[in-house]
């Protein structure tokens, strides 16, 4: 009896197992299958069925990729993008979040409520109005647009807030009695505290940013200032619907440098995303 | 015993400090998110001039009912909703499973499998469209040449518009769905042991212990991950704007694809204002109820 209980908990476990795989596998596949596509020749690409492994891997759809669009351009205008959001973002959030956290003033619950109405409001709401601003402040053809409606993070206010209520006041008497100031206690006592919170919050916003693609599409009507999303995306257009494997060679560009810091990072940054600051 | 030297403090500055401190983000709250939700709001009312925008004329809700008349507006509603409900279940259903069954012991294949299935969560849209675009191409895609090796019919996906959309809620679910498998998982493992320990000795089954206590006991995170997936849906735009553009003929159109055809391709900027108010009542009512079965959360804790 408890020998068939065993191999039937057993045979649960290799089932489980196999399962488990298979999805693995359906969410590792289509990553193998860019790399493998974008290794092949173009009668591979365009044969039926399907060709798995080429032939003759073709590195020269990479170069081919690199020479169709200026992707050192697109790289730095994301990186000058995201890294300026991302500097700025921190810089006001973390004494906006203390503020909100630990004083009282007057006024707090209806600026605490537009932060609320900041978090509620989509881009896809406000993007006409905002598209004509830039225009009128001739901001169109400089990378502005892309930084400036995201200077106040109110996700990162909100969890910082959170984070911020549960340290105890006692903790900042006491510095001022150290005679430290306002900006002392924010910067050199409660940010280096919050380093979960601010952490998941920088890397909520670097993923958000570096992937967007809807605002810079809107925003970036010269090439000059696409970011990477937007560039890779008309690549597509201007390669036409056939050249599969030079456009997924210029996708390689965009998604490698990711693929690679998650193969090291990954537990640091599942950990980090699934922290939610309220226990 | 010393005696601690006090700094004088100015008064003033007491009190000046936390608008000081929060000065900068309500600057850009107010600039940026608040003025132009304030102009798109009036921009709905008016017929505006895109080559003179000084000569918009008021025009009252005849922008509204232009919309809510036409059947690619209805269409985008449709459309809209559709993909929501799905998305929301869907997600739901699959995050709850894929938590329960690979959250539950830290084995090296867990692991990998959390790992895995939360990747294309970092991955770009676009880059994750063009993938499956390829791959749903009807001609040449390994998807249909899976199919055709399994003996089964192959499929027009994207280029139908019987099976358009479904392609889209298809694509969105694998990169969505590994965000929502890690809330689920934490969730879960914030449940004390003690309780699963006791319900195992009452020698209560898998199936009933999981849906007596387990789901009970995750259900203001359920919850909050129903408001939070259907606010994020409702926007959807990225995906149909990399693969079917909305096609075919308005089969995958959506509110934000609309607002976006209206905005720069037929250049009727009251009209996709209109539209864009709508979707400001919709994030309002969802956001107004998140806050509140939060603020209830924190409240019973």
């Amino acid at each position: 009896m408890k020998g068939s209980y065993q191999t039937r908990i057993k045979i649960q476990g290799i089932i489980s197992s196999l399962i488990k795989v298979f999805i693995v596998f359906v969410f590792v596949f289509p990553f193998l299958w860019m790399l493998s596509i974008s290794l092949q020749s173009e009668t591979e690409i365009n044969s039926f069925p399907a060709t798995l492994i080429p032939a003759v891997p073709q590195f020269s759809n990479y170069l081919t990729a690199w020479r169709a669009a200026p992707f050192l351009k697109y790289l730095r205008n994301s990186v000058v993008v995201t890294g300026a959001i991302i500097v700025f973002q921190v810089i006001i959030m973390v004494p906006a979040a203390y503020a909100f956290a630990k004083h009282d003033f007057k006024g707090k619950k209806l600026l605490f409520g537009m932060v609320l109405i900041g978090f509620m409001t989509p881009l896809q709401v406000t993007f006409i109005p905002l598209y004509y601003m830039f225009a009128d402040w001739g901001l169109l053809k400089t990378l502005w647009p892309q930084i400036l409606p995201f200077l106040a993070d109110t996700f990162g206010i909100f969890l910082l807030r959170q984070y911020f209520m549960q340290i105890p006041d006692e903790l900042i008497e006491a510095a001022r009695l150290d005679n430290a100031g306002e900006m002392k206690i924010i910067f050199k006592l409660m940010m280096p505290m919050a380093k979960a919170a601010l952490s998941t919050a920088v890397l909520f916003s670097f993923v958000s940013n570096w992937n967007s693609y809807f605002w810079p599409m809107v925003i970036s009507s010269v090439d000059d200032i696409r970011p990477l999303t937007v560039g890779i995306a008309a690549l597509k257009d201007t390669e036409g619907m056939t050249m599969w494997n030079v456009i997924f060679a210029g996708n390689m560009f965009l998604i490698g440098p990711i693929l690679i810091v998650y193969l090291f990072c990954s537990k640091y940054i599942i950990k980090a995303f699934a922290y939610n600051g309220v226990k | 015993m010393e005696k601690k030297q006090f700094k004088k403090e100015n008064p003033l500055k007491r009190v000046v400090a936390p608008y000081l401190e929060i000065l900068p983000a309500m600057a850009a709250i107010m600039i940026f998110v608040i003025y132009p939700m304030i102009r798109a709001i009036t921009m709905s009312f008016y017929d505006t001039s895109l080559v003179n925008r000084s000569k918009s004329k008021f025009v009252g809700l005849k922008n509204f009912i232009g919309m809510f008349r036409s059947t690619a507006f209805k269409k985008a509603m449709v459309n809209t909703s559709i993909y929501t409900l799905v998305m929301v279940v869907a997600t739901l259903i699959l995050a709850l499973l894929f938590a329960v069954w690979m959250g539950k012991k830290e084995t090296k294949l867990n692991q990998t499998a959390q790992a895995v299935v939360f990747l294309p969560h970092v991955i770009s849209m676009v880059s994750v469209a063009m993938i499956f675009t390829q791959m749903m191409e009807p001609r040449y895609g390994i998807f249909n040449t899976i199919l055709s090796a399994l003996g089964l019919p192959s499929s027009q996906w994207m280029q139908s518009s019987e099976t358009a959309l479904k392609s889209v809620l298809f694509i969105s679910l694998w990169k969505n769905i590994g965000y929502y498998t890690l809330i689920f998982i934490a969730a879960l493992q914030s449940i004390p042991v003690s309780i699963l320990e006791a319900a195992a000795l009452d020698k209560a089954g898998e199936l009933k212990t999981f849906f007596k206590i387990t789901l009970p006991m995750i259900s203001p995170q359920i919850f909050f991950t129903l408001i939070i997936l259907t606010i994020g849906n409702f926007k959807v735009f990225d995906t149909i704007r990399l693969t079917t553009a909305g096609g075919p003929n308005n089969a995958t159109t959506s509110i934000v694809y609309y607002i976006y055809e209206q905005a720069f391709v037929k250049a009727d900027l009251g009209r996709a204002c209109a539209g864009a108010v709508v979707l400001l009542g919709v994030s309002l009512v969802l956001t107004l109820l998140y806050f509140k079965a939060l603020s209830k959360k924190v409240h019973y804790q």
